[in-house]
Parts: C-alpha cells; structure tokens; sequence
C-alpha cells in the first residue's frame, strides 16, 4: 500500500478531473514547481496508483446511444465452465466490462449498442449463445456519473 | 455533429490509447498530424469527446472491497430519486452513480478498506440515504474485462 500526503491527493482530484493538464499547469495551480509536479505524477503512475487514461465521451453522439447492464447467471458452475464462459464473453466486441460478482448473479456484462435493435442482435446472437449461460437480467442505463472518490 | 469514417477511425484509435501523442494517432489513422489535430478539437468542441480523466487503482490506495448495490427506490415519494442521488454524491467512498430502466432503480459502486470498514459504510452511510426501498449487493472478486473500446 502507498502512502500519499495532501498534495498527491490534490494531484489525483485534479487529474480525474482532467487527465490532460499538463505538469506545469497542475503545479501552478498547487502551487509546486513543474519538475516537482512531474515528479510525483510519475511516481504515482509508477506505483500503478494511477492505472491508465479514460477518454470521456458522449457515446450517444459517437452513434453507441444504448447501454446495457447484465446480471448473468450461469446454468453449470466449475472451473472448466467459468473458463470456456469468461474467454467466448470477453470476445464480444460490444462487451466492454466482465466482473465476477459474488451474491444474486455470477457475472457482470456492460454492453454498448448501437440502438435497442442492435442490443437485441448482440442479445440473440451473442449472449444468449454463451456456453454454460442461465438466467440473465438486463437493465438499460439512463444516466451515469463518476465522482472522485476518497481522496480526503 | 455527424461523425464520418476518419472520426471513428480516430476515436477507435483513442479508446485503445487515451495516452497517445496526436502525432502516433494520426500516422495509426493514416492522417496528417495537421488534420488529426483539427478532427480531435472538432470532436472536442461538438462534445463527442468530453475530456479525459486517469483512472485510480483504489487497492493499490489500500482499498480492498468493492461492492455493487443496486437499489429499489419508493417510488411514491415524487422526489425520492434526486434526494437519494443528492445524498450519495455526499459519500467518499461512492466511485458511480447510474440510473436504469429495469428491476433496479440506482446502482452505486462502493469501496471499502477491507470488510470490517464495509459493514461500516454500509450501516452508517449507505442504509441511511433516503426512500430505499430494497437493496442488493454484489461483491466483487475480479475484474475480466474493463475495456473502453467499441466497435466503431
């Protein structure tokens, strides 16, 4: 575990806010050096604290208005069917996130589409031909948001 | 703002990499750096593209749980989804908010320091917020697939 003080925290709020600040600018506004700055972002990014970039997009306007969140449950548990499951649903190009989940379901599934047309095709053809598939429960996304955490 | 082939060939590129240089983009895209650029502030200024923002590995912060918890709200009360919203936003260790047409109202992603701290946030924070009806929660054991990537 990696300890931060006030200013590394004030460095992530910032930069969940905005990834593309630069160091100069993020020092400026916290009042530290650009070299300083740049020094702790790359150690927060070296001790994977920082684990990447997400680029923010308004998936309506990219033509993906239909977001879909499914619990799924499988028919057959064990370990050779968890494996066969996880490999043919992390092959689906409209599956962008696959969580394990402990409690009412097994599987998490997030599904971009295109329109409740096209959700329905990945539905049919996809999912439900997934191997060891059971119950599924889909619910269709109004409105998200991320918020910044405990970062004190 | 309608997208062409060349946005999609460039978003494609940049969901894959948020980090990448406008120049590497645009040679990937087969742009010059010159109209790459100019695309990227196109989809930028039309919102396609809102920003971008680092994403924090919270266990390497020390935070061990996260928790799935989906909500059903008492929908008799007129106002009881911007009050449950409102107060959620007040909780640190609430990550999500997102709203659905479904079986679930609300679901929050929730994290903990480890499960001793959960059934704090859970009591002291979490059942607290106003016009819960009924609640479930997923634990979760591992992330499969997290990919922002979508098959434009």
């Amino acid at each position: 575990m990696i300890a931060l003080d006030d200013l590394d925290r004030a460095i992530l709020r910032a930069l969940e806010a905005d990834a593309t600040l630069s160091a100069g600018a993020l020092g400026r506004r916290l009042g530290l050096s650009q070299p300083a700055c740049w020094r702790r972002v790359r150690r927060l990014q070296d001790e994977g604290v920082i684990a990447g970039r997400r680029l923010v997009l308004d998936h309506a306007a990219a033509g993906f208005g239909v977001t879909v969140f499914l619990g799924v449950k499988l028919a057959t548990k064990g370990r050779v069917s968890l494996e066969d499951f996880e490999r043919a649903v992390t092959a689906i190009p409209e599956v962008q996130v696959v969580q394990h989940v402990l409690g009412l379901f097994d599987y998490r599934l997030k599904i971009r589409a295109r329109d409740i047309a096209d959700f329905e095709r990945v539905l049919r053809r996809r999912i439900m031909t997934l191997p060891g598939l059971g119950q599924v429960e889909a619910n269709v996304l109004l409105s998200e948001e991320r918020l910044p955490g405990p970062l004190g | 703002m309608q997208i062409d082939e060349t946005d999609r060939r460039i978003l494609r590129h940049l969901l894959a990499e948020p980090a990448m240089a406008t120049a590497d983009l645009a040679e990937r895209a087969g742009l010059t750096t010159a109209t790459c650029w100019r695309r990227i502030e196109r989809l930028r200024e039309a919102g396609v593209i809102r920003g971008a923002q680092v994403v924090i590995d919270w266990r390497r912060l020390g935070w061990e749980v996260e928790v799935s918890l989906r909500f059903t709200l008492d929908k008799t009360h007129p106002r009881a989804f911007d009050e449950f919203l409102a107060a959620a936003r007040e909780v640190p260790e609430v990550l999500e908010i997102q709203t659905f047409l479904g079986q679930t109202d609300v679901r929050l992603n929730v994290i903990a320091r480890d499960m001793a701290h959960w059934q704090e946030v859970y009591r002291a924070r979490i059942l607290t917020l106003p016009h819960i009806q009924d609640t479930e929660a997923l634990m979760l054991i591992s992330t499969i697939k997290d990919s922002a990537e979508l098959p434009l």
